[in-house]
């Protein structure tokens, strides 16, 4: 897929592309920068390329697929010697961006980076174009009980499945919404858990208007039909059900989890009265969707799309530009399209910012891919809406922020006060979103909450503004950065 | 006081002690607010109440005045009062260097010659008092009447005094411009609509200047821009206020440049709040790594200790000054019915209850309790005339 090998951009050598984030959306963006003549330096926090596609992926998938897997890996792997290994790009493994500064407002803005081991190094990036593909995070609603050991968000139960081989439980309860819960259902199989049962918020009426029963005809072009197929057989075969229309509502234990309760709930998931089901297990892992990390892109100054605050992206033009000059955007921080459509979207970005021939004949089957990649993205939301009605499930002491344990009744009376109503001095006054997580976990949701309370913040992008974007030693920070670079 | 109408312009801290002050006094009075209450410099820096950073001079006697003023103020809150998050702990200066030593004994006893608490510290005291700071100290000074509030809260918890002594309060009105009639502003005209009044109160903080100009009395306040630091949440590290005695030398500085002055203080909820900058940028709010650069340099030179502990979050705001550091306080006798309380800087979470307790005095026609003068209207350095060199007052800490 690497746009240009006809080398079109040659008059632009030495354009210095700074991409963030090496997973699919990153990597096919470096390659493309590269192969439009530029100079890249490519930024990952990981030691390794691949972003969470790669990282995450279970064994299944590779059983079930070999030639997919195969294909697919062999392309992943080719493309990270290419670039890794390219005379015109350095790779910053265990490098993060920690501040974006916007010097100059007039072009890409400088890049401040952390990297090495401890303690790391503080370096400036100055790039001619930048390439934020910083992906998302996986998505947590609030319930009674969430804040009990035992409660994992989906992606860190299959990063620890995965990369460490440590299962979360013995009884595990899969629970959420989307197409993602499959292979963390797989992955925990596979570490040596019992999954007890899989619970898919979305009712099968609305999963099959989005894509569940035909799921070929949606994403076979995304590439998506081979994985799905591999784990709804995988989960047959150790008999795990799997439910549509029903949530976890409450988890419970004494010190830890020892049961949930689950619930039918209707289409806007609220719950239908006297469907609750006590389940045992020790472990529930939970995911409602994704949530893009924004704080760069809000950082660097970039319009975001989207007005409900679990709906807002960066948005980008046909070129993968945002608003903010010199700056592209791909993969999750613009939508939630999987892998294939952020590779798409990465390439684009890269042979724009590299100032790549916007004639070039490689970018028509890419941006069919990348326009593919978003049809499917409205019709996964489509399929797996987060309902409405889901702070139903709250109780007035039902903790929403995790760091701090602000419960529900705390957010509301904030909400409902005129004196403390505004955003900023809610938060100061609850904590919602004051630790370490800095609103991670809970911001979006918060911001939710409040706009149900009659308290909508006018700024999307305030959950997300983060100027400190992950967190920096007072020593590195003390230390004055190595020479600048580029 | 017969049921004057005060209008205040700007729901910060200033306006609402004020508010509360005045509908104490049995005014009727309406807070507007472009935004919501507290929303803006309020919430965007710390909540010292500091007497240690003042040297003698009017705003150590408003300082003084507010300090005193604290206590009453939230006991008569009551309930109200738990969101301040009031604690009285004390602050420490700690020089570093032999200049800095030689700044601070001094100034500490000009303090105490002007009524302020302010006890030398020997090392063991120090060590004994905050375990943590570094040993290359050269002379410390103990300030037991520094205290802290949660700037916000304390804000939330004023207006909300002021609601339930009968002002009412409106958010999301922009003051746009004014009425004036025969020479008197009698009306604000606001984005929803005109607003009548006997008596209008700009409390804008630092678009105080502006707000002024569009009711047609421009007074020089100007935002000077402040960021500070905040780390991961510590077991206790920090006990008091502890500060460098740098700014004991920083006498009324007119540089634009950088200026940082360490002020490192555990909060409520154990994170560390390390301050701050100071820099004359306009409203611009990009963050500038190097600044926080200098902001970590100088608290790790206090607490060297601190050097793994992660910083998640920075913000900022911008303080409003006046050329000569002093707040402007009291009617504009350029147009009647005008009102200033701004231009605290540093220190107007500090001195909003004395700002408060002055300005319901100056209305009352009584004689104030401190004298009032020096933060009146109609001084050179509030009407933009150029300010003489030698004639600032010293700059606080925060
Ligand atoms: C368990 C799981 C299973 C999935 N299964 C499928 C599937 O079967 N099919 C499919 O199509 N999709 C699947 N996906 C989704 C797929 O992983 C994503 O669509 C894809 O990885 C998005 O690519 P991206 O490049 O936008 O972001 P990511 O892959 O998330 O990469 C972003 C990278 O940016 C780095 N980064 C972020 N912030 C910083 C910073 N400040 N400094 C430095 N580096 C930073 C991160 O370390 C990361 O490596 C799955 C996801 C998960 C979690
Ligand atoms: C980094 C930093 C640290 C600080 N640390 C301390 C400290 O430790 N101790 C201390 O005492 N002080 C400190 N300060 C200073 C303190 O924050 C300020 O002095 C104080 O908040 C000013 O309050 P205010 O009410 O005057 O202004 P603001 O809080 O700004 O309130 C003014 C209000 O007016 C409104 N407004 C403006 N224009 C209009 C208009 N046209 N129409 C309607 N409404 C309008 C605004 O929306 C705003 O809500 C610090 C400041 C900073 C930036």
């Amino acid at each position: 897929m690497s746009a240009g090998t006809g080398g079109t951009g040659r008059h632009v050598v030495g354009r210095h592309v700074v991409v963030v984030g090496a997973g699919p959306a990153g990597l096919a963006a470096a390659d493309a920068a590269l192969a439009a003549g530029a100079r890249v330096t490519l930024v990952d926090s990981a030691e390794q390329p691949g972003g969470q596609y790669h990282r995450m992926l279970p064994d299944a998938y590779e059983a079930a697929n070999p030639d997919v897997l195969q294909h697919g890996y062999n392309a992943f792997e080719q493309r990270s010697m290419r670039v890794i290994g390219h005379r015109r790009s350095t790779w910053l493994a265990d490098t993060s961006v920690w501040a974006i500064e916007r010097d100059d407002p007039s072009r890409a803005p400088l890049v401040h980076v952390l990297t090495g081991g401890l303690p790391r190094e503080r370096r400036t990036l100055r790039p001619d174009a930048l390439v934020l593909a910083p992906g998302a995070h996986d998505r947590v609603l609030p319930f009674p009980g969430w804040e009990l050991p035992g409660v994992f968000t989906a992606g860190a139960a299959q990063a620890l499945a995965k990369g460490e081989r440590v299962a979360v439980g013995d009884r595990v309860v899969v629970a959420g919404t989307g197409p993602f819960l499959l292979p963390v259902a797989v992955s925990l199989l596979e570490a040596g858990s019992r999954v007890v049962e899989v619970l898919e918020a979305a009712r099968a009426a609305s999963a099959t208007r989005g894509w569940l029963r035909k799921p070929w005809e949606l994403a076979a072009q995304a590439g998506k039909t081979g994985e799905l197929a591999s784990y709804t057989a995988a989960l047959a075969r150790e008999r795990v059900p799997y439910l549509p229309g029903r949530a976890v509502i409450e988890a419970r234990g004494d010190g830890r989890v020892e049961e949930v309760v689950s619930a039918r709930v209707r289409g806007d998931w609220s719950v239908v009265p006297g469907t609750e089901r006590v389940t045992a297990a020790d472990a529930v892992c939970v995911g409602h969707g994704f949530t893009p990390r924004l704080e760069l892109a809000v950082a660097s100054g970039c319009e975001l799309r989207g007005s409900a605050p679990a709906e807002v992206f960066v948005e980008v033009d046909g070129e993968q530009r945002t608003s903010a000059p010199g700056v592209y955007a791909a993969g999750e921080v613009t939508g939630i399209a999987g892998a294939p459509a952020a590779r798409a979207e990465g390439a684009v970005a890269g042979w724009f910012a590299a100032g790549g021939d916007p004639s070039a004949r490689t970018l028509a089957p890419l941006r069919r891919a990348r326009d593919q990649g978003r049809a499917f993205a409205e019709r996964l939301a489509h399929a797996h809406p987060v309902g409405r009605e889901w702070p139903g499930w709250l109780r007035g002491d039902t903790i929403v922020c995790r760091c701090e344990e602000t419960d529900y009744a705390a957010v509301c009376a904030a909400a409902g006060d005129p004196v403390s109503s505004e955003a900023r001095v809610a938060r100061l006054g609850t904590r919602a979103g004051l630790g370490p997580c800095q609103g991670r976990m809970c911001g979006v949701t918060v911001a939710e909450l409040r706009a149900r309370l009659g308290a909508p913040d006018p700024d999307p992008a305030a959950p997300h503004r983060r100027p400190v974007a992950e967190p920096i030693r007072l020593a590195e920070l003390a230390a004055p950065p190595a020479e600048r670079e580029g | 006081m017969d049921r004057t109408r005060v209008v205040i312009l700007g729901a910060g801290i200033v306006g609402s002690a004020c508010a509360r002050e005045l509908a104490l006094a049995g005014c009727d009075v309406l807070v507007i607010d472009r935004g919501g209450p507290a929303a803006a410099t309020t919430s965007h820096g710390e909540g010292n109440i500091l007497l240690s950073d003042k040297g003698p001079g009017p705003e150590l006697e408003l300082a003084k005045l507010s300090r005193r003023l604290w206590p009453e103020v939230l006991t008569d809150l009551g309930g109200l009062a738990v969101q301040a998050e009031w604690q009285p702990k004390g602050g420490i200066v700690v020089a570093t260097t032999r200049a800095g030593a030689d700044g601070l004994r001094p100034f500490a006893a000009s303090q105490r010659a002007s009524g302020v608490v302010a006890e030398a510290m020997d090392a063991d005291a120090l060590r004994a008092a905050e375990p943590h700071v570094t040993r290359e100290h050269t002379a410390a000074v103990h300030y037991p009447q520094d205290a802290q509030v949660q700037p916000a809260g304390a804000a939330a918890a004023l207006l909300s005094g002021a609601l339930a002594a009968g002002a009412s309060l409106r958010s999301g009105r922009e003051v746009l411009g004014g009425v004036v009639r025969g020479g008197r502003l009698t009306g604000v005209r606001t984005s929803h609509g005109t607003l009548e009044g006997d008596v209008f109160l700009n409390a804008a903080g630092p678009w105080s200047g502006e707000l002024a100009a569009r009711l047609g009395a421009p007074v020089d306040i100007r935002p000077r821009r402040g960021e500070v630091l905040v780390t991961t949440p510590l077991p206790p590290t920090v006990f008091h206020k502890v500060y460098d005695a740098d700014y004991v030398g920083a006498v009324g500085s007119g540089a634009g440049d950088l200026q940082t002055s360490a002020v490192v203080e555990a909060t409520l909820a154990g994170s560390v709040l390390l301050g701050s900058s100071r820099r004359r940028v306009g409203f611009d709010a990009r963050t500038r790594p190097e600044v926080l650069s200098a902001i970590a340099a100088k608290a790790l030179r206090l607490f060297p200790s601190l050097a793994r502990v992660p910083v998640m979050r920075a913000y900022g705001g911008f303080r409003p000054y006046v050329p000569d550091h002093l707040p402007v306080i009291g009617p504009d006798p350029r147009l009647a019915g005008l009102w200033h309380a701004s231009g605290h800087e540093g220190a107007g979470i500090g001195l909003s209850v004395g700002t408060a307790r002055l300005v319901r005095a100056l209305l009352d026609g009584r004689e104030p309790e401190i004298d009032a003068g020096p933060f009146r209207v109609d001084r050179p350095a509030v009407l933009g005339e150029d300010v003489p060199a030698g004639s600032t007052a010293g700059e606080e800490t925060t």
